[in-house]
């Protein structure tokens, strides 16, 4: 328990250390991935997301990590997009996220603490009203549900073209930069 | 004594791989990937003995050891040129308000779906990112002035 969470805290430490070192906690950098002319947000996103999707598939292949031990987020189809919608209105408006928002107050940043205060506004009063949306939070449940189950592929195959899907953004990313 | 600039941001893709092998050991070691906005709901019931909650007070941590070390811990408001400062005060608060709601609708953020259910493949992750992403640039539009 106690070890856990020791755990627990080296990990933030490490996650919000290198969300620092980005520029991950200066809101007007991140708010610039929507007007397409900084995409450091695309950028450490989904080297991240590769890295650690690669990190997962081959320490799970190789036997170094039981992947059916690691918990694995839930998918709930209707209530996960629309969560998505509303969640990225805020993003663009606010320019921080939960997580980088922390490392934005941390910093120093007055916009940082007024994103935390919102956030966790917003995630109380929505707590409060969850009893009343159960129904629809819980509607449209698939379980634990990947997207190699969707495309009837196999896992590796998946994980390739997420890397060249990320390869190819990469590419993009770099050619908006320099025309910006 | 001479002032010293702040230093240079990281290289993104250098600082991807980085995060990517942080949720990678939170995968091995701990069995789960990162959060945040579940760090905020345990605060708001009181649980602070809650992994999330810890996690995210360590990423508070971390963010404020590498911000004074690179020079970078400032007391300031971060905002567009021509934004006064109780605007963006406001627009951070909404917008975070906003994320709140969006967070307890897909069960997490950027953090416990985009990066840890993206990286495992999960569908509804991966529905958040499409929806996130493809409504901030919805918006991004009308909201202009709070970024310039």
């Amino acid at each position: 328990m106690t070890d856990s969470l020791a755990a627990a805290f080296v990990i933030g430490v490490a996650f919000g250390w290198t969300l620092e070192r980005a520029g991950l906690g200066n809101a007007p950098k991140l708010a610039r991935q929507f007007y397409l002319t900084d995409l450091t947000v695309f950028k450490v996103m989904f080297s991240a997301l590769v890295t650690a999707m690669l990190g997962a598939f081959w320490l799970g292949r190789l036997g170094v990590i039981d992947l059916s031990t690691v918990y694995f987020p839930e998918t709930f189809i209707v209530p996960q997009l629309l969560g998505g919608l509303i969640f990225g209105l805020g993003f663009v408006v606010c320019g921080l996220c939960p997580g980088t928002s922390c490392v934005s107050a941390a910093t120093g940043r007055g916009d940082g603490v007024a994103a935390v205060a919102g956030i966790f506004m917003g995630i109380v009063i929505a707590g409060l009203a969850a009893p009343g949306l159960e129904p629809f939070f819980s509607s449209t449940a698939r379980d634990v549900f990947t997207l190699p189950d969707v495309f009837s592929l196999p896992y590796g195959v998946v994980v390739l073209a997420v890397v060249v899907l990320a390869l190819s953004g990469f590419a993009i990313a770099e050619r908006l930069e320099v025309r910006a | 004594m001479t002032w010293k600039a702040p230093r240079p941001y990281a290289n993104p893709y250098v600082a991807g791989v980085c995060l990517g092998l942080v949720l990678l050991g939170a995968y091995a070691v701990a069995g789960r990937g990162l959060g945040a906005s579940g760090g905020f709901a345990a605060a708001g019931a009181g649980r602070w003995n809650d992994w999330v909650f810890v996690e995210l007070a360590g990423v508070v941590a971390g963010g404020l050891m590498s911000s004074i070390l690179a020079r970078r811990w400032q007391l300031t408001i971060d905002r567009g040129a021509g934004v006064s400062s109780s605007a963006r005060l406001f627009s951070a608060a909404g917008g975070g308000f906003a994320m709140g709601v969006g967070a307890v609708f897909a069960r997490g953020c950027t953090s416990g779906q985009a990066l840890t259910g993206g990286a495992l493949l999960s569908v509804g992750s991966w529905l958040f990112i499409a929806g996130a992403f493809g409504s901030a640039y919805a918006f991004a539009w009308p909201v202009r002035k709070f970024w310039r």
